[in-house]
C-alpha cells in the first residue's frame, strides 16, 4: 500500500506540532492573553502560571533541579548565542579562550568566529572518523585562559551523540563552565544537566514536536553559579538574562512538548531506532558501495545518515521530492556550496560528502513510509548510477582517486 | 527551490544517457569537472570523418539535477551539427533553455567545458584520419 504522499523524513530540520501540543497552546491564544509580567491582574497571573508550568515540564525532561534556571529564547540559535556571547562577555577579565568542535552547528561555529574577530581565541577540536569527540582532545585543548567549553550533544547531521558526561566532569574539574548544544538530543535521548555537570545547555521546541520561535537556555544556578550577561536588554523579563515579551502561546506549547517526550521517550525511541535500522538493513542490503556515517551505535534512534559513492546527493533528492522530503549534504543543497562540513570533518572522501543522504524519522512516521523511501531511495541511486561516468570507470577498474581531475 | 520544467523533464527522461564503446572511429570524449567539487560530466560526439557531422552524442553526469540536465540537453543540441557548429554552443544557451537560476550556472560553464573537450579529443585523435578520409573521397 502506497502512504500518503510527500512522506517527512527531514526531521533533524523540524518537526511536525503534535497535535495534543496544538490542545495546549490554543487557549493561551484567545483566552489567557495576558502578559506573564502583569503581577496585578487575573490575566497576568494566568499567562505566568501557563509559563511557569511550561518550564517546570521543560526542567523534568532536562533534569534540572529548578525551573527558574530556564530563560526562554526564540528558538536554538538564540540560545546558543547566548550561552557563547554571554560566557565571553562575562567571563572576560577571567580569560579570552574558548574549546569547541569542528561539528558544531552553524550558530556556535559563527559565533564563534565573530568572538575571534573580537580578540577570542577559539580552538576547534576535531572529531573522529566516527564522528566522535575525544574528551582528552578537549582537555589538552584546554588552557589557564579557558572560560568555555561547548560542544554539541548529538549531531544534527550525522546524529553522533558525544561523551556530555565525561566532558562535564572535565569541564567541573578545571572550573571551566560548559555550555551544550542540545537541540538534537533534548527530547529525544535521556538528558540530565546535573549527571551529566552541563552548566548551559541550548534546546528549541520545534524539534520536539512543539511551535516554531521558542527555545531555551539552561543557566546553572547553583554548582556552580553560571552567569551570562544578556544580548537584549529592556524589561527584565527572564531574569533579565532575556528581556522581551514571552511568548506565552509558544512556551506553554514547549513545555507540553517536553512533558510528551518524557513520557513517550522509553517506547518512542525503541520503536524509532527499530524503524531505523530496518530503513538501514533494506538500504545498505541492496545497494553496494553505501557507507554510514557517524557512530554505529551512539547516535540518535531517529537518524541515518549514508553515503552512497558515485552518486551526487541533490540529484538524489530531485528523484525524491515529489514523494519523500529528505537532506544532503550536498554542496547544491546548501547556502553556502560547499559540501557538509561535517562529512568533510570525518576525514572521507571529498566526494562522500557530496554523496550524503540523511533520513529523519519520526513520532509519526510509520513502517510502509519507511519500507515506501527504501524502496524509492535504492531506485533513484541505481538509475543515477547508471547514470554516472565514476561508476563506470570505478567498474572497469579504473582508480578514480589516482586520476588527474581538470577542475574547474 | 523549485526546478524549471525543462530541467526536471532532463532529469526525469535524460536524452542520449550512455557511452560509446572503445575504439569506435569518429568518437571525441570530453571529461571535466572532479568528484571532489560534486559535479563531473562525461561527454563523447561520435563524428563522421567524412562530412565533419556529429552523428550520435552521448553522456553521463554525476551531479545535480542541473547538472544531468544540463549535459542531457547538450546531447541533444550537439546531434546533427558539425564540428564547426558545435563549438558555438554557450553556457549562457544552455542558462537560457533551462531557466536555470544564478547558482546553478557553474553546471552550464561545465557542459560548455565538456562540449569543448570533448570536440578537441575528436580533432586530435581523428584530425588526420579525416583529412585522409577527405583526400580519398576527392
Amino acid at each position: 500500500m502506497t502512504p500518503k504522499l510527500p512522506i517527512f523524513m527531514d526531521s533533524q530540520s523540524t518537526t511536525p506540532v503534535d497535535p495534543r501540543v496544538l490542545d495546549a497552546m490554543i487557549p493561551y491564544f484567545t483566552e489567557k492573553f495576558g502578559h506573564p509580567a502583569s503581577r496585578n491582574h487575573p490575566f497576568g497571573w494566568e499567562a505566568e502560571a501557563g509559563l511557569d508550568r511550561a518550564r517546570e515540564q521543560i526542567a523534568r525532561l532536562i533534569g534540572a533541579r529548578d525551573p527558574k534556571e530556564l530563560v526562554f529564547t526564540s528558538g536554538g540559535t538564540e540560545s546558543i548565542n547566548l550561552a557563547l556571547k554571554g560566557v565571553a562577555e562575562m567571563y572576560r577579565e577571567k580569560g579570552n579562550h574558548i574549546v569547541t568542535t569542528v561539528i558544531e552547528q552553524r550558530a556556535g561555529l559563527d559565533v564563534c568566529k565573530r568572538l575571534e574577530r573580537q580578540g577570542f581565541e577559539v580552538t576547534y577540536v576535531k572529531v573522529g572518523t566516527d564522528g566522535l569527540v575525544d574528551v582528552e582532545a578537549i582537555r589538552s585543548a584546554l588552557t589557564p585562559k579557558t572560560i568555555l567549553v561547548s560542544v554539541m550533544f548529538a549531531n544534527n547531521e550525522i546524529g553522533t551523540i558525544q561523551p556530555i558526561a565525561e566532558i562535564g566532569r572535565l569541564a567541573k574539574e578545571k572550573g571551566i563552565v560548559f555550555h551544550t548544544d542540545a537541540t538534537q538530543a533534548v527530547g529525544k535521548i535521556p538528558v540530565d544537566v546535573e549527571a551529566m555537570g552541563v552548566d548551559l545547555l541550548s534546546c528549541t521546541a520545534h524539534l520536539i514536536y512543539g511551535p516554531k520561535g521558542i527555545g531555551a537556555l539552561y543557566v546553572r544556578r547553583k554548582n556552580p553559579r553560571v552567569r551570562i550577561s544578556p544580548m537584549i536588554d529592556g524589561g527584565g523579563h527572564e531574569r533579565g538574562m532575556r528581556s522581551g515579551t514571552v511568548p506565552v502561546p509558544l512556551a506553554v506549547g514547549f513545555g507540553r512538548a517536553a512533558e510528551l517526550c518524557r513520557e513517550l521517550m522509553p517506547e518512542e525511541s525503541k520503536r524509532l531506532a527499530a524503524l531505523r535500522d530496518r530503513l538501514q538493513d533494506q538500504i545498505l542490503s541492496r545497494v553496494d558501495e553505501a557507507y554510514l556515517n557517524g557512530h554505529p551505535e551512539k547516535r540518535l534512534p531517529h537518524n541515518l545518515n549514508i553515503s552512497f559513492s558515485y552518486v551526487e546527493g541533490e540529484s538524489v533528492l530531485m528523484g525524491l521530492n515529489k514523494e519523500a522530503a529528505l537532506a544532503s549534504g550536498s554542496a547544491c543543497t546548501s547556502a553556502t556550496l560547499e559540501p557538509s562540513y561535517v562529512i568533510s570533518a570525518l576525514g572521507v572522501d571529498a566526494e562522500l560528502a557530496h554523496s550524503s543522504i540523511r533520513f529523519g524519522l519520526h513520532r509519526f512516521t510509520s513502517e510502509e513510509e519507511v519500507d515506501f523511501v527504501a524502496q524509492r531511495a535504492v531506485e533513484a541511486i541505481q538509475r543515477l548510477r547508471e547514470m554516472s561516468p565514476l561508476y563506470e570507470m570505478a567498474k572497469e577498474g579504473i582508480n578514480l582517486k589516482s586520476m588527474h581531475w581538470k577542475a574547474e | 527551490m523549485p526546478y524549471s520544467d525543462k530541467v526536471i523533464d532532463h532529469y526525469s527522461n535524460p536524452r542520449n544517457v550512455g557511452s560509446f564503446g572503445k575504439g569506435t572511429p569518429g568518437v571525441g570524449t570530453g571529461l571535466v569537472g572532479a568528484p571532489e567539487c560534486g559535479d563531473v560530466m562525461k561527454l563523447q560526439i561520435k563524428v563522421n570523418v567524412q562530412t565533419g557531422l556529429i552523428e550520435d552524442a552521448k553522456f553521463k553526469t554525476f551531479g545535480c539535477g542541473s547538472a544531468i540536465a544540463s549535459s542531457s540537453l547538450a546531447t541533444e543540441w550537439l546531434k546533427g551539427r558539425t564540428v564547426e557548429e558545435a563549438a558555438k554552443i554557450k553556457n549562457t544557451d544552455i542558462v537560457n533553455e533551462l531557466k536555470l537560476p544564478p547558482v546553478k550556472i557553474h553546471c552550464s560553464v561545465l557542459a560548455e567545458d565538456a562540449i569543448k573537450a570533448a570536440l578537441q579529443d575528436y580533432k586530435e585523435k581523428w584530425t588526420n584520419a579525416a583529412a585522409e578520409a577527405r583526400t580519398g573521397a576527392s
